[in-house]
């Protein structure tokens, strides 16, 4: 699958194309497949998302998963900050990013 | 202390001005990001991984408790309650937005700071040495040449746009305590005759191409020395390739010109910049020398140390350092606690160290390019105090210059460049080499970790270095050993095939028990692996 993300203009957080909006969460990305250039030229356009771009990723029983570790962190928070991530709650959350 | 005078404040203020005022065309989708990236950067807010992170320039790592207090209300109030310290001597904070950056810089400038020239193709933060004005082996005060480079590269029109970023460092002791010979230009202030004079080595850097900086001028009249740095500045910004961002370092230009021939054109260049009067006038040197005056110590104060305590006994000896006068020592504050993060604090911690400086340091702090913190001038009777309060707040972890006292970058947990994470390696090591006394078995043992090649990290100077780097999609880690970035500076080598995050700590570690197996007396680790090469380490390693 194919994943579009970016950071947000204003809180420079990391954020994920639903298929009609934007959400920092991974579990709401969409699979854009082949219209992801498309979405990306109107997203740039609009000014909301700094420099968005496509990755790759798998779809899993929990959700999207990107390909790349660096894009699981970007998903997740930073390894070494349970507390500072999108789940503070769940010390086995980094096991995903692994 | 340097203060502003009305021609810093007014440079600063207008350039809160005119960020804030990029930042809210920004925001009103007025600038696109491609317009606005190259603004940003000229005032250190980067996009990293999770958030925009701003990095705030600490000239030549000193600071005042006033600023940084303001470091930790900005942790507090903007941030996630922490910064993070850098090899630069800067701090970085991770969690900043956009929005928040024109009140933030407005709130440096409250306090005489800022994040201009903290990133992008100009002459970056000034370094120096962390204990200047304070070292027992220094021949000067080197800070009030490197305010004068400072105030020389703010702004300075012609270096605005080099062929890449650079890199200064000014130091006035043999030994080497700011990696001086790892940087564009290196500065030694240095006596001859009886008069101080600059050894100018340039060409120096880390990154995917390391190189010694050569000894360009062994001694520049300080009366000359901005001229002198402007020639070896011109010479690079004129002939510094622009069409390889890999080539463009000056190091590059030196090595493929030779360092005669660019010594040769440096010297015709000084020879015409010399006629321009850009060196200022001994009255405006001496009005800045002035401030950074040494503080009214009492020699007379008493010099024994109560050590009945075996805790603070054991901090005093590894983290407290021989003072110029009589009576004093240097306190220098480990921020890197068994499992923690290599240079991050709490606004608490932070605000603990600028209350320490207040009360005991002649207000005064520093930042070092190892990623701690040092109280300059503490009487010795103060010590026990200090060491009771740090060690209350986790500061008092005893280790510096030990294998634990590691220097990471960011790395991959935050870093956008990074291709594999830095801090997890650095908390692993420190955990298999927690005992103390096994620590202070191996001695001296500088570990430096990179996340990539840009080797924020310094792994190629680390007597133990550390290359994360990305193999197929997974983390792997080079290992590299020998290096150093003091004075007996020199590369490290890479043992071999690399590891995984488990791997390169068991590697580490038939590491140090081939070095306790080999060591001659009094030898340090990298001392050892000088004499004895790398093949007994390659057969550890390997096998």
């Amino acid at each position: 699958m194919k994943l579009l993300t970016g950071n947000d203009l204003k809180t420079g957080f990391v954020t994920w194309w639903t298929g009609s909006d934007w959400s920092i969460h991974i579990e709401d990305a969409a699979d854009v497949g082949e219209h992801g250039e498309a979405i990306l030229a109107v997203e740039e356009a609009a000014r909301r998302v700094n420099a968005p771009y496509i990755i790759a990723g798998e779809k899993t029983a929990d959700g999207p998963r990107p390909a790349h570790i660096k894009d699981r962190i970007r998903a997740l928070g930073p390894t070494v900050r349970p507390d500072l991530t999108l789940k503070p709650a769940d010390p086995a959350a980094g096991d995903w990013v692994i | 202390m340097y203060k502003y005078d009305e021609y810093d404040h007014a440079m600063v203020a207008a350039r809160v001005a005119e960020f804030s005022d990029q930042v809210k065309r920004r925001l009103a989708g007025e600038i696109t990001e491609d317009q606005f990236k190259p603004l940003r950067l000229m005032n250190g807010l980067y996009l990293q991984l999770h958030a925009y992170m701003l990095r705030v320039a600490v000239p030549y790592g000193t600071l005042d408790s006033r600023q940084m207090r303001m470091l930790a209300h900005i942790a507090r109030k903007y941030d996630r309650d922490y910064g993070h310290f850098t090899t630069r001597q800067n701090i970085q904070y991770n969690w900043i937005k956009l929005e928040d950056a024109p009140a933030i810089l407005a709130d440096l400038a409250s306090v005489e700071m800022h994040a201009i020239q903290t990133s992008g193709n100009c002459i970056r933060n000034i370094s120096s040495d962390q204990w200047a004005g304070a070292a027992a082996d220094e021949i000067t005060d080197p800070r009030p040449w490197a305010e004068l480079l400072r105030q020389w590269s703010s702004f300075h029109p012609e270096f605005s746009y080099l062929p890449r970023k650079f890199k200064i460092a000014v130091i006035a002791a043999d030994e080497d305590r700011a990696a001086m010979r790892l940087h564009d230009i290196g500065i030694q202030i240095v006596e001859r005759d009886g008069v101080h004079g600059a050894a100018f080595y340039v060409g120096g850097g880390m990154g995917r191409t390391p190189m010694i900086a050569p000894l360009i001028k062994e001694f520049v009249p300080l009366e000359d020395m901005l001229s002198y740095a402007e020639a070896c500045l011109r010479v690079y910004n004129r002939y510094g390739r622009r069409d390889n961002i890999y080539k463009a370092r000056i190091k590059i230009l030196i090595h493929e010109l030779g360092a005669d021939e660019y010594r040769r054109q440096v010297e015709e260049e000084f020879a015409h910049v010399k006629s321009l009067g850009i060196d200022p006038p001994k009255a405006e040197f001496d009005r800045i020398a002035k401030q950074f005056a040494p503080p009214a110590l009492d020699a007379s104060a008493p010099d024994a140390i109560d050590r009945s305590d075996p805790d603070f006994a054991v901090w005093v000896d590894q983290n407290v350092a021989a003072h110029k006068v009589a009576g004093h020592a240097i306190v220098n504050i480990s921020l890197k606690p068994i499992g923690g993060i290599p240079g991050d604090a709490s606004s608490a911690q932070i605000d603990l160290m600028a209350d320490l400086a207040e009360q005991y340091s002649h207000d005064e702090l520093r930042v070092t390019h190892a990623q701690n913190i040092v109280l300059p001038h503490v009487r010795k009777a103060d010590l026990y105090a200090i060491w009771q309060a740090l060690d209350a707040a986790g500061l008092a972890t005893p280790n510096l210059d030990l294998i634990s006292d590691i220097i990471a970058c960011p790395g991959l947990d935050y870093c956008s460049l990074a291709n594999a994470r830095s801090i997890p390696v650095a908390q692993k090591i420190a955990a298999r080499f927690s005992d103390l006394g096994r620590q202070k078995e191996l001695g001296e043992l500088k570990l430096k970790i990179s996340g990539c090649i840009n080797a924020c990290g310094h792994h190629h100077a680390g007597h133990i270095g550390i290359l994360g780097v990305d193999r197929k999609g997974t983390e792997n880690y080079q290992l590299l050993l020998g290096g150093s970035g003091a004075e007996d500076v020199s590369l490290g080598t890479i043992t071999g095939p690399g590891f995984d995050e488990d791997g390169i700590v068991d590697a580490i570690e038939r590491v140090t028990d081939r070095y306790l197996a080999e060591r001659a007396e009094g030898e340090r680790f990298v001392d050892t692996f000088r004499r004895v090469g790398m093949a007994p380490f390659k057969e550890a390693i390997y096998g």
